[in-house]
């Protein structure tokens, strides 16, 4: 088959639609659990193409979203003090915090500085030696390789003024406490692909047999999101279980052994705070006491943050697939993308994000 | 979480003992960490988040067209399948 | 010996990148080491040096040749019977990028503004905020480009004015014009003009000024050859006009993207739009860094590039003018206005054959890694 008689796009869509709605003889709720794949979900139209039985739960896959209020604090002190380069993601500047968010310190005069790459930090470190340069290190276990690197990178070069706010989170964890959630109603999840690249596969057959619920990882195209659900739809349909690959050629049982390492080295497991729903055992990582002199925790002492999350922002019901943004009462009237209540929807994947700028499909 | 897209590693450096990868994505090239990707060498594809490959693709892998066709394939055999 | 002084100059240029946008066209040799001081602003007998070594010298035309503070012209009121103005202000950083500067953009985007009325743009004015230790190398660069901008687009600068603000208070220089065209008395083109059945049509590839200004800033790290769009379009649009007598809405989509100038006109004109995905046109390399930092095409910022709405029956001729015109020659028909159901929205068929809304830009785009 040459370039010319491809099908396109559209028709490939259509055609995997016609076998989903051939598969399905009851309704099911998916949970996709990356926000890279709820933004594709909406950006793509395709969740508004999807058969009605099938009911697609968002998940807290975003790691903007559920860094916790108290690390919003700290970075937002850390990045208002003298002397401070305060670098981050571009996604983490418009977040709210109790009483402030990074943009407003930008604005008030602090040096805030957007990056695409950790390393970026260390060479704003190298080239500033007087003064101290943060670095907000969130992120699921697809960063982590990355940020880590900066931190052994930093060691190795004695860039001690270079230190790393650190919010990484883990995904299975995570699926645990939904799964586990007396309104638990996700009966098969979509699995994200660009964690599970460094991952692997290994760790969900745990989670998929405990709780008898299948799993298949899924790339970010919107074909990759559709054989996903085929996938997930087909197990669900069987009755049987497993953990289905439908990235493979990205994602590998085992996953990326060097990237491991990098993040073995750095990282410890620990528990986290997730914004909105609250503490989930090792669902985290810090950095390892040898690399102590790089944590901005321990570096910055900003004092008590006492938090305080809007009163009506229901996010955490959100993350948790316990409610749609629509179904929030103050959803497209007091939280705008112009004036965010919470993380889900300043960020560009967070669920009540895409709903507004995508509509609700 | 996860924005990663795949792009071919055109040449490879060192920076500070760190190995280097300039990577191109249809014409825009970005300095690339390939320190998680030992394996990947001059025209490789890799998938890359963050100023960081996280994982290689063969050359076959990420090509547009094949997967396409890989894809285009399987759906068609469990059409066939489902109906028969 | 005039190796190494031009090698100097080169060096304190600043966010120098490989050099592939930047030409030595000036003519006017430069004393090295000459730049902008406070003195220049004070009125005096440097500022008459700064404003005749610079700014006539390269304007010069007949009412800034006079010397005075305004400048008197005729309104022709036969064919013409409104005057059109419009003012901008231009802030860019880097001010020299690939494809142009910040003279480019200030003559071009105020020529542009005016023109999307239909009216032809006649005059500017230049207003200049200059920081101390500018290097007067760069302000020769950036007059010179004025010129030839203005030269191509046919307008004259005939009134300006010069101010130096201290070291830090201004990003290298800030330059505002306003501009003046005559508009003819048979044409009503304007935002609140779209009817449903109008094809939209945009007259080239998106996003590239925003990315080519992104990567010159150089702190993203990645590299590419694009060129910004800057250009005048009066030409383009006097063509378009002769072409198709009945063109609505005129509106070059700059900051915020198509997107954004989408809904603007949405909103004035009570529609609502639906596009075809697959028919935007874009460059590939665009494409490649809007993927790469989570940037969506549709809200980047162009700067030589028109979108009109016309009548479904005017299009082919239209599209057959525009592709000889130096502009035009991507012009494609990306959409077109629907009926409004209840309030006025943008909807985009996508390319799998959905559909999605397109809202107008929140705030400042920033690269993800979600």
């Amino acid at each position: 088959m040459n370039k010319k008689e491809l099908p396109t796009k559209a028709a490939l869509i259509q055609d995997s639609l016609e076998l989903l709605s051939k598969l399905l003889t009851q309704k099911w709720s998916i949970m996709e659990i990356c926000g890279g794949q709820t933004h594709a979900f909406m950006q793509s139209g395709l969740s508004g193409m999807l058969p009605e039985k099938i009911e697609l739960i968002h998940g807290p896959g975003c790691p903007v979203c559920v860094t916790s209020l108290e690390l919003v604090d700290k970075a937002v002190a850390i990045a208002a003090k003298e002397n401070i380069i305060f670098t981050s993601y571009g996604d983490m500047l418009r977040v709210p915090g109790s009483e402030s968010d990074l943009f407003s310190v930008r604005a008030k005069g602090g040096d805030v500085r957007v990056i695409y790459s950790p390393m970026e930090a260390l060479n704003i470190a190298k080239n500033n030696p007087d003064k101290e340069v943060v670095f907000f290190g969130i992120g699921f276990e697809t960063t982590a390789p990355s940020n880590a690197m900066s931190v052994i990178k930093a060691k190795e070069r004695n860039l001690y003024n270079y230190s790393m706010l650190v919010s990484h989170v883990r995904v299975p964890p995570a699926m645990h406490a939904i799964l586990s959630s007396e309104k638990n109603r996700v009966q098969g999840f979509l699995a994200a692909g660009h964690v599970c690249a460094v991952m692997g596969t290994e760790e969900y057959f745990p989670i998929a047999q405990q709780y008898q619920t299948p799993i298949t990882v899924t790339g970010f195209e919107p074909f990759d999101l559709l054989r996903g659900i085929l996938e997930t739809v087909r197990m669900l349909e069987n009755g049987s279980v497993d953990v289905a690959n439908a990235y493979k050629r990205v994602v590998s049982s085992s996953g990326n052994a060097t990237a491991k390492k990098i993040i073995d080295k750095v990282f410890d497991v620990c528990d986290r705070q997730w914004r909105g729903i609250g503490l989930i055992p090792n669902s985290g990582w810090k950095l390892k006491n040898s690399y102590a002199k790089f944590d901005a925790e321990l570096k910055f002492n900003v004092g008590d943050i006492s938090t305080h999350e809007s009163d009506i922002c229901i996010s955490g019901l959100i993350l948790q697939g316990l409610k749609k943004p629509h179904e929030c009462p103050a959803f497209g009237k007091q939280c705008t993308l112009q004036n965010p209540l919470g993380a889900t929807m300043v960020s560009s994947e967070g669920a009540c994000a895409a709903y507004y700028r995508y509509g609700n499909n | 979480m996860c924005l990663g897209i795949p792009g071919k590693i055109i040449e490879i450096f060192h920076v500070d003992q760190t190995r280097m990868g300039k990577v191109d994505f249809d014409g825009v090239n970005l300095d690339v960490c390939l320190e998680a990707v030992p394996e990947a060498n001059k025209s490789d594809y890799v998938i890359v988040h963050a100023g960081f490959a996280i994982s290689r693709l063969t050359q076959d892998e990420a090509s547009e067209t094949l997967k396409y066709l890989k894809e285009i394939e399987e759906i068609n055999n469990q059409i066939i399948a489902e109906e028969s | 010996m005039r190796l190494t002084i031009a090698m100097e100059i080169i060096n304190q240029r600043p966010m120098m990148k490989e050099n592939k946008f930047e030409k030595f066209t000036c003519p006017i040799p430069i004393d090295r080491g000459q730049h902008v001081t406070i003195g220049h602003g004070s009125g005096g007998s440097l500022t008459k040096k700064l404003i005749n070594s610079v700014f006539y010298k390269h304007f010069s035309n007949p009412f800034l040749d006079a010397e005075n503070d305004f400048a008197e012209f005729n309104v022709p009121n036969k064919i013409f019977d409104r005057l059109v103005t419009s003012t901008d202000g231009h802030v860019v950083d880097p001010i020299f990028f690939p494809g142009g500067d910040i003279g480019t953009l200030a003559v071009a985007g105020t020529v542009n503004d005016i023109s999307m009325s239909g009216a032809i743009p006649k005059f500017l004015t230049a207003s200049f905020i200059l920081e101390e230790g500018l290097p007067m190398r760069d302000l020769m660069q950036i007059a010179h480009s004025m010129k030839g901008t203005a030269q191509e687009a046919g307008v004259q600068i005939i009134a300006g004015d010069t101010k130096v603000v201290q070291k830090g208070k201004a990003d290298g220089i800030f330059i505002s014009t306003t501009g003046i065209g005559f508009l003819r008395r048979d044409l009503r083109i304007n935002g609140s003009c779209a009817v449903e059945g109008d094809a939209i049509i945009l007259s080239g590839t998106m996003g590239d000024h925003g990315i080519a200004v992104l990567s010159a800033r150089n702190d993203l790290g990645f590299s590419t050859t694009i060129e910004s769009d800057v250009a005048p379009l009066n030409n383009l649009i006097q063509s378009a006009i002769d072409a198709a007598p009945h063109i609505h809405v005129l509106r070059d989509p700059t900051r915020g993207g198509i997107a954004t100038t989408l809904n603007e006109i949405a909103n004035q004109s009570k529609v609502s739009m639906i596009l075809k995905e697959d028919a935007l046109p874009i460059n590939q390399q665009v494409q490649a860094a809007c993927d790469i930092l989570g940037f969506d095409p549709l809200y980047v910022a162009n700067e030589g590039k028109v979108l009109i709405f016309v009548p479904q029956n005017e299009v082919d001729d239209l599209l057959a003018i525009l592709h000889n015109q130096k502009y035009g020659g991507k012009a494609v028909v990306i959409g077109k206005v629907i009926q409004s159901e209840s309030s006025p929205l943008v909807l985009m068929k996508t390319e799998i054959g959905g559909t999605r809304i397109i809202d107008m830009l929140t705030g400042e785009m920033l690269p993800r890694i979600c």
